[in-house]
């Protein structure tokens, strides 16, 4: 597997809280490849964004890393000294915020804050300027040379957002990770944005973590999808696969709650009933149990194993277990 | 720095567009003007006595009249903002330095740092100004120098409490994640992104700061805890024409109009500023 470019091994991450330690990430692991692009899918508070905090060790001060592995090219980025780890962010891998009306500095104009992450690069500043010109171009941001002089509250959101891309860009990362990038913004610059992201992914060869709970997009885009619930991975694979053939109730669930799937005119849109159980307080079991309408008896006491049902397609539930659905 | 330049020139355009920080900016720029060219400006010396011609009214060879000495009031109203700005600007300076630098540790520190900087903080605002600067002066005596140091020592907690506000909610914006997950270093952090945006907010205080000092030293001179005698000073004036109210008004007017104005004209300017200054409000116009 010389082409695995990040690898999650068994990763388990907890926040110690008041209330005891929360287990906001048990056993995660999957793989992103050299090129490719991964979607993250799940809901608010499943874990995607202490997973991105994890790889990029930029992680809350409570935060503890329980077990498991986060290699980068073969290295365990958990066990890279400070210095090394700055080394990688921004360089190797790079990361665009979700929201673009908060990520860029308010008091720098864009062309100073475009210099500024250069700064590992000996180029002059002309030059360095010149490459900033060159990659807001690339993003599709007009006049790039008179824009470089403007401050971030003078642009639109959707331009803000090509800006982060541009400058996640600028250091031609290996890996890209995307934290929901298209949120923040409304349905038609989502679509431009996505276009951009595939034409440069295309460019620069770099592979894309791309994280939404949009799963339209996370089709449209990725090659291979992992779909997290609750802090664990209940389902992965090939993104054609999972999206017709899912073998997890909550993926199949979560398709059927995707908007853009439903056919009919409905006065109320479907929902998973039930709610994400408490981290800090796990039930035994499957974590999905309460909410699932296949449950069986075993579901309740033997927790289900991540395992592989053909070449590439992982799913945790025992309905894929011929002996235990018996 | 040719594009420093035109930043500023902006801002002073911008400050000058508004009334109030026009008038602030002639107020000013007249006390400055008037401190520099001070040697040149004055009719008389100010520390020239002449006994004849004492407590006179304003005539046209004593604009503002003589005090008990015969000196020229005038000559040493206008030596005494020379006196107020060496005292104001290295004090307001200094501390506005010294307090942006503790104030950034403070608040992008670590914990016990923080509440270490911020006891030293609230030692220091606990001592009343005045029984500080009585404590300074009975220690090393009364001078310009001590005056300064007095100011600046009282005033860093101000600077370093907003310093140290500014930075806390700067640490946790997105922005500032942002910059970490590029591989920004913490010197980079805090000096290329975090001070650009604090500085202004600093440079506003500092500049409604300053007539709090001039008033200060104009205070203290008047308990004659500042300047030494025979030193122009807009206090030791109002000190000395509060004693010979009865004999001439005109020590007062010439000690408390130049502190009034002076008070005015940098609060208008430092307003002013603010409003220009802040990128986030120059959206808003």
């Amino acid at each position: 597997m010389t082409d695995t470019l990040l690898e999650i091994d068994r990763l388990s991450v907890d926040y110690e809280t008041a209330r005891g330690d929360l287990k906001a990430l048990r056993d995660i692991s999957f793989d992103v490849r050299k090129g490719e692009i991964v979607g993250i899918v799940g809901e608010s508070g499943c874990g995607k964004s202490t997973l991105i905090s994890s790889i990029l060790r930029l992680t809350a001060p409570n935060t503890r890393f329980r077990q498991g592995e986060v290699r980068f090219k073969g290295q365990d980025l958990l066990q890279l000294p400070e210095r090394q780890m700055r080394n990688l962010r921004g360089a190797d891998i790079s990361i665009v915020f979700q929201d673009p009306m908060q990520t860029h500095n308010p008091v720098l104009s864009i062309g100073q804050q475009m210099v500024d992450i250069q700064h590992r690069s000996k180029a002059s500043k002309a030059e360095k300027r010149a490459r900033a010109a060159k990659m807001l171009g690339a993003v599709g941001i007009p006049d790039p040379e008179a824009r470089l002089a403007q401050f971030p509250h003078e642009f639109s959101g959707g331009m803000r957002q090509r800006i982060a891309i541009a400058m996640a860009l600028m250091s031609e990362p290996d890996l890209l990770i995307a934290d929901e990038p298209t949120t923040a913004l409304d349905a038609t610059l989502e679509v431009q944005i996505i276009e951009r992201l595939q034409e440069l992914q295309q460019e620069f060869n770099c592979a894309i973590l791309f994280i939404s709970h949009h799963l339209g997009v996370i089709a449209e885009l990725c090659d291979r999808v992992v779909v997290m619930y609750a802090g664990a991975v209940v389902e992965s694979g090939d993104v054609r696969e999972i999206f017709h053939d899912p073998k997890h109730p909550y993926t199949r669930r979560l398709i059927d709650c995707d908007p853009g799937h439903i056919k009919e005119r409905a006065r109320v849109l479907p929902t998973i009933p039930g709610e994400v159980p408490d981290l800090a307080n796990l039930p035994g079991g499957c974590i999905f149990r309460d909410r699932c309408d296949q449950a069986m008896p075993r579901c309740a006491s033997h927790v289900p194993p991540l395992i592989q049902l053909k070449d590439g397609h992982h799913a945790a539930c025992w309905l894929n277990h011929k002996e235990a659905a018996e | 720095m040719a594009k420093s330049r035109t930043e500023l020139g902006q801002i002073v355009t911008g400050v000058a567009r508004d009334p109030l920080g026009l008038m602030g900016l002639i107020i000013v720029g007249t006390i400055v003007f008037c401190a520099i060219f001070a040697y040149w400006i004055v009719p008389f010396d100010p520390v020239g006595m002449n006994i004849k011609d004492r407590l006179q009214g304003p005539s046209w060879t004593h604009l503002l009249g003589t005090d008990q000495l015969g000196r020229d009031t005038f000559s040493r109203v206008i030596a005494g903002g020379q006196v107020a700005l060496q005292v104001a600007l290295p004090a307001v300076f200094g501390a506005m330095a010294i307090g942006l630098t503790l104030g950034m540790i403070a608040g992008y520190g670590p914990k016990w740092l923080d509440n270490l900087l911020m006891l030293f903080f609230d030692t220091i605002r606990s001592f009343p100004t005045v029984m500080f600067a009585l404590a300074v002066v009975a220690l090393v005596g009364p001078s310009l120098q001590t005056v300064v140091f007095v100011v600046m020592a009282t005033s860093i907690p101000t600077y370093g409490r907003v310093a140290r506000t500014q930075t806390l909610t700067l640490r946790n914006s997105e922005f500032i994640l942002a910059e970490r997950s590029m591989g920004a270093s913490m010197t980079r952090i805090l000096g290329v992104h975090m001070l650009p945006n604090i500085v202004g907010v600093l440079a506003v205080l500092a500049a409604m700061d300053i007539p709090t000092v001039i008033a200060l030293e104009a205070g203290l001179s008047f308990l004659g805890l500042g300047v030494k005698p025979p030193t122009p000073s807009w206090g030791a004036l109002l000190k000395d024409g509060y004693s010979l109210i009865r004999q001439t008004p005109w020590l007062v007017v010439g000690g408390g109009l130049p502190i009034i104005l002076a008070t005015l004209g940098f609060t208008f300017l430092g307003e002013s500023l603010r409003d220009v200054v802040d990128p986030k409000l120059r959206k808003q116009r």
